[in-house]
Order: structure tokens, then sequence, then C-alpha cells
């Protein structure tokens, strides 16, 4: 089965690049997916009680014991989202960073970590005017368009075929 | 434990257009009778529901007016107690402020799709800054005096 880019956003909530993701025919990570899992989750109660205890080990991955607990859980949400990113938009300073999404420390280690995974990054400052508006929406097109929309179904045919191989040798 | 309900999801439709009021696409949801929860906000919409159904419903409120109908997830849904402005003493809910500065965009990100859609050449468009044509001029006078 073929299937669209995994394309990371940073704001990992905006409302713009979002849409313009899958507008242009790839799917969008974003934090809002991670969080509907937490709260409508029937067996998860409502805040602060929304954590697992497999939530601090996620984290743990991305940051340090030493790290602030804040830090840990917000990677606990973001970081499953990097590891599955295939693309990545970054938007350098968006209007409005505070609340959930106003954590320096967890913004900086995020970018780090997308710039650091090897996938195709396009980064972009935040529009202010109508003409910056215009470069805005053309660039983060030309990059979408560029991206595969479809994956070889060979290759996928390979992925699938790979782990069965490694079963039968055991 | 075994799944008893089909998966809910949840999107905000925000609308910036001239010709779609919230009311109007919210009137389409109603005519279109898909099981769904609909909120009318001052910005747009928040349609909870089944995912083929709300995928389905905001396919179709996106047609009204594509370039100006501007369509994202939402994790808690609507009306939800831990979110809803009414149980929660009134201001803005969390994650507001945000929607509010992108809203203030969405007019220039709009037009900016309309003149994709014109197949003008994207490349173009990333060239340096240069005067501005009377005809050009002409055009922007023209549409804002249409308002």
């Amino acid at each position: 089965m073929s299937f669209l880019a995994k394309v990371f956003i940073y704001p990992v909530n905006s409302l713009i690049l979002a849409d313009l993701v899958e507008r242009f025919g790839h799917k969008p990570l974003t934090i809002m997916n991670q969080v509907r899992e937490k709260v409508t989750n029937i067996s998860l109660d409502s805040p602060p009680i929304n954590i697992t205890p497999e939530d601090p080990k996620i984290g743990l991955r991305y940051a340090a014991i030493e790290v602030p607990a804040g830090v840990r859980g917000r990677m606990a949400l973001i970081g499953p989202l990097i590891e599955e990113t295939e693309a990545a938009i970054i938007v350098e300073n968006p209007p409005t960073n505070f609340g959930c999404v106003g954590c320096n420390r967890t913004n900086e280690l995020m970018k780090y970590l997308v710039r650091s995974k090897g996938v195709p990054v396009l980064e972009v400052k935040y529009p202010e005017f109508d003409e910056e508006a215009h470069d805005f929406v053309n660039k983060i097109a030309t990059f979408l368009e560029s991206l595969p929309k479809e994956k070889p179904e060979e290759d996928e045919k390979a992925k699938e075929k790979e782990p069965a191989e490694k079963e039968d040798k055991k | 434990m075994a799944e008893t309900k089909k998966e809910e999801i949840t999107k905000y439709i925000v609308i910036s257009s001239d010709k779609v009021l919230p009311s109007d696409a919210s009137m389409k949801i109603y005519e279109s009778e898909f099981p769904v929860t609909v909120k009318e906000t001052c910005f747009g919409l928040i349609v909870t529901g089944a995912k083929e159904d709300v995928q389905a419903v905001v396919e179709k409120i996106r047609q009204l007016d594509k370039n100006h109908i501007f369509v994202k997830d939402r994790g808690f849904p609507a009306g939800d107690q831990r979110r809803c402005r009414a149980s929660r003493g009134g201001g803005p809910r969390p994650g507001f402020h945000f929607l509010r500065e992108e809203v203030k965009m969405l007019p220039a990100i709009g037009a900016a799709l309309d003149e994709l859609e014109a197949k003008e050449c994207v490349k173009e468009k990333c060239k340096e800054k240069s005067k501005l044509k009377i005809s050009d001029l002409e055009k922007v006078i023209e549409e804002e005096l249409a308002r």
C-alpha cells in the first residue's frame, strides 16, 4: 500500500502549517493527534492524571533525568512524532509561543532532533506582512511538491519481507 | 479491551472567506445529514464525530471556498468540560491565543493560495522585491472597493 510523506511541523500546533501540508497531499504530524489519544481514551482520567507509567520512560529516551520534568513530559508526546517524520517544516519566530508549546528548551531540543535526523527540512520565517505571506506559501508549496507523494511499492514489499526473513532464520 | 465504538475525531474549520460565513457552513453540515456534532464559533466551526464522517464533512465545507477555509485537528472534543469556557469561568480557552494570531494571517495566506491556483510561476514569486506596477495597484484598489 502506498502512503503520503509524514511531515513534522514546528510550531507543532500550527493551523496554517497543518492545513498547507494536508492541502498539498501529505500527512502533518501534529501534537493535537497525540493529545487526542491522551484525553479521549476512556482508560485514562482527566488532566493532570492522564499520564501513564510508560510516558516518563518515553520522555527519558530524549532527555536525561536531570532535565526538567516538563521537557521530558513534552518530549513523551513530541518524541514519537519526530521518530515518524520523513520531512519537516520549521518556522522561526512564530508570533506566540507560550503555554503548552512555550517551553524554549523543549523547542530547541525538538528542532535539534529533527535537524540531526537527516530528513529534508525547510526553514522559513513566520510572515508578518502580506508580501512575506506570499513567499512563505510559495516556499512551502515548492518544498511539499518536491517530496515524494507515494512510496515505491517495491521498497515497502522489501521492508515487509525483511522481518519475515529474519524470523525464519531465528 | 475490545473497541466498541468507531474512532472519534475533532477538527477545527477556520473560515476566512468573504463569501462563506460560519453559519452558512453549519447549515451546509445540517443539510448533509452526517451524524456529527457541530459547534459554531467566532472563527468558524468545531466538528466532532466518526473519522469518516468528519473527513467527508470537512471536504464538503472546504469546497465552498477552498483557498479561504482552513482545517486543523483538535485533541479535545467540542464542548469538552476540561476546555469549554462555559465550565471554566469564561476567558479565552487554552490554545486560543495562537489560533487568533494565525487567523490574522489567513487572508494573506488565502490570497497567496489563490495566486498559486492561478498557475503563476512559483519560483518567480521568490524573486527580489520590485516596484509595484500601476496595473497591479489598480487591481488592489478595485478589489478593496468591491468589498
